[in-house]
């Protein structure tokens, strides 16, 4: 920067030679960038893509936890999966889960957003209020929740006059456990849209009064489509994580199936046939669907993402 | 602050925003309360909020008991070392991806896209038995070392290096400065935020771990304080006040650490949160 501006006056030939120490600066110092890399690439290597692989080759497997003699069954893991009733039924759990989460938190997380960005007195109080349960380990929070439900001693049916089998019943074991997941986790996601909505330019809403437009035509046509985008990352994101649910599920079901199986999720079911029933090679095999499903979603959104890009163009 | 009027809109919205931030705060009271009764008034049916008899009983069979405190050194150990080692790392790496030019770098780049799908959850079974085979489970590096490669932390230090104007970098590689000198000095200390950020919410996320800790150790000693809560105190019969006493020594460090930097942590969560988009 210096030698060009000291020479924008000089000779064409001296400005020339300027410009190739620019660029000569500029590729000693950015080329072989691969040691910034290394260490990364190293762990990476080591504890993402080498387990990764190494699922993949147990599934054609019938490895079990020790590891001893090991003999390679093609496709047999894979055909057993396509078969497995509990393996489909542990898949309906963990989408049913997703189902009921997913849009639940997004609505809720909106809502809190919103009351929190329009009272003008204590915002952090309320943001502590429905954060603060985010910053628990998902263990504690499943045991509060577990004792809350819990159908003597418990605070919910205490409060509500109930009798509820909250956590023994088939029907209501699963609803317990996105109760619990509601509270436990909507804080992250109400953070993202309180940060969406205090980013959106005040002039908008300022130019839309001017017009005439009441608080209701205000939201519809300027805060919710200035959303859009903070909606669909909160969606991917609570689909993602959903789909994973294991912690909360086992925590408040004493590390059980819950009532008749009835929350046994699907990472719960590749852990008991890994580390109970010692078939790794079957829980490799029901673990790369899994991962080929997460993959999927996430390729959708990439691709929703890339097409809404181009149309806006 | 006395400025604003108490308009009958805000007023209508400041009750509804108490009456949610009850309903969000009950279960904390719930569980401080339990954890402040007798175990056997824990139980008493019907349940009732206050106890009776306060006591901190449930509190000093928690210490008593011993394991707690290794519990809560375990995780300290733990996260200050995956918080540290991620932060390092995952700088260098986005830093490198971002700036610098070497050969493969968008099929790694590729491929760092594609450990953003995998996590403990997804692949347990084979994570365990690679960390088996280099004789790590029951250590802490079992522990450390998995949590050590988050393809989501590059991901955002990326793009954050990518928006430093270049001009400020290449000024101080004329001056002669080294592509390292350059990093540490001109680079990192403008990061600051983001390093934040990365690091905050490294912090939480691995205190909170329950999965794979749960998954490589065994050995009570070991254990980290979702795990040690979870496994050993819900083992036999649960003794609920000393359970809730043990769960807010797990959650109130974090707790009482974001009262007094909530500012920093709502904007790294909503930071990584948000590199998403």
């Amino acid at each position: 920067m210096m030698a060009t501006s000291a020479h924008t006056v000089a000779a064409p030939a001296r400005a020339r030679t300027a410009a190739d120490s620019v660029t000569l600066g500029r590729k000693q110092g950015f080329q072989h960038g691969g040691w910034f890399v290394a260490p990364f690439l190293v762990l990476f290597a080591l504890f993402v893509i080498w387990p990764l692989l190494r699922g993949v080759y147990l599934s054609f497997t019938d490895a079990n936890i020790t590891g001893e003699s090991t003999s390679f069954v093609g496709l047999d893991n894979y055909r057993e999966a396509l078969k497995d009733p509990l393996m489909w039924d542990t898949l309906g759990h963990s989408a049913y889960f997703t189902l009921l989460v997913v849009p639940c938190i997004t609505v809720l997380a909106f809502l809190l957003a919103m009351l929190a960005h329009h009272i003008e007195r204590g915002k952090w109080l309320w943001r502590l209020c429905f954060f603060a349960p985010f910053l628990l380990p998902s263990t504690v929070a499943a045991n509060l929740w577990q004792w809350l439900f819990n159908p003597g001693t418990g605070m919910i049916n205490h409060v509500f006059g109930t009798e509820t089998p909250w956590l023994t019943d088939t029907s209501y074991a699963m609803l317990a456990i996105v109760i619990e997941t509601l509270w436990w986790t909507v804080g992250f996601s109400f953070l993202l849209y309180l940060a969406a909505l205090q980013s959106i330019p005040g002039h908008l809403y300022e130019a839309a009064k001017l017009d005439g437009a009441g608080a209701w035509h205000r939201m519809i046509h300027i805060t919710l489509p200035m959303l859009r985008n903070i909606t669909g990352l909160v969606v991917a994101l609570q689909i993602l994580a959903s789909l994973q649910v294991f912690d909360q599920a086992v925590v408040m079901m004493d590390f059980g199936p819950g009532p008749e199986g009835a929350t046994r999720t699907f990472v719960q079911y590749t852990l008991e046939q890994g580390f109970t029933s010692y078939r790794v090679g079957y829980a490799s095999a029901i673990s790369v669907i899994f991962f080929v499903i997460i993959a999927a979603v996430a390729l959708a959104r990439m691709w929703l993402l890339r097409n809404r890009e181009e149309s806006a163009r | 602050m006395t400025t604003k009027a108490w308009t009958p809109s805000q007023i209508v919205l400041t009750l509804l925003g108490t009456a949610v931030s009850v309903v969000f705060l009950a279960p904390f009271a719930w569980g401080l309360f339990t954890s402040l009764k007798s175990e056997t008034e824990a139980v008493e049916v019907p349940p009732h909020w206050l106890p009776e008899d306060w006591t901190g009983q449930a509190w000093t069979a928690l210490f008593q008991s011993g394991n707690i405190t290794n519990w809560f050194v375990n995780s300290l150990v733990v996260s200050v070392c995956v918080t540290s080692v991620v932060l390092l790392v995952s700088a260098l790496a986005g830093y490198g991806f971002a700036r610098t030019e070497f050969r493969g770098k968008s099929a790694l780049m590729g491929l760092v896209m594609a450990g953003l799908m995998i996590s403990p959850a997804v692949l347990g079974v084979p994570l365990f038995t690679t960390v088996q085979q280099m004789g790590m489970v029951d250590t802490y590096w079992g522990m450390i070392l998995p949590q050590c490669a988050p393809a989501a932390m590059v991901y955002i230090l990326y793009k954050f290096f990518q928006g430093i104007p270049r001009e400020l970098e290449e000024a101080a590689f004329i001056d002669g400065a080294g592509r390292w000198r350059v990093f540490f000095t001109i680079v990192l200390p403008l990061s600051r935020p983001s390093l934040a950020a990365v690091g905050i919410f490294t912090f939480i996320a691995s205190w909170n771990n329950f999965l794979w800790p749960y998954m490589v150790t065994n050995n009570p000693d070991l254990m980290t304080m979702p795990n040690g809560i979870a496994t050993v105190m819900n083992s036999y019969g649960i003794q609920w006040a000393q359970l809730m006493a043990g769960g807010l020594m797990a959650g109130l460090p974090l707790i009482i650490v974001f009262v007094f930097f909530q500012r920093q942590i709502v904007a790294g969560v909503a930071h990584t949160g948000l590199a998403g988009q």
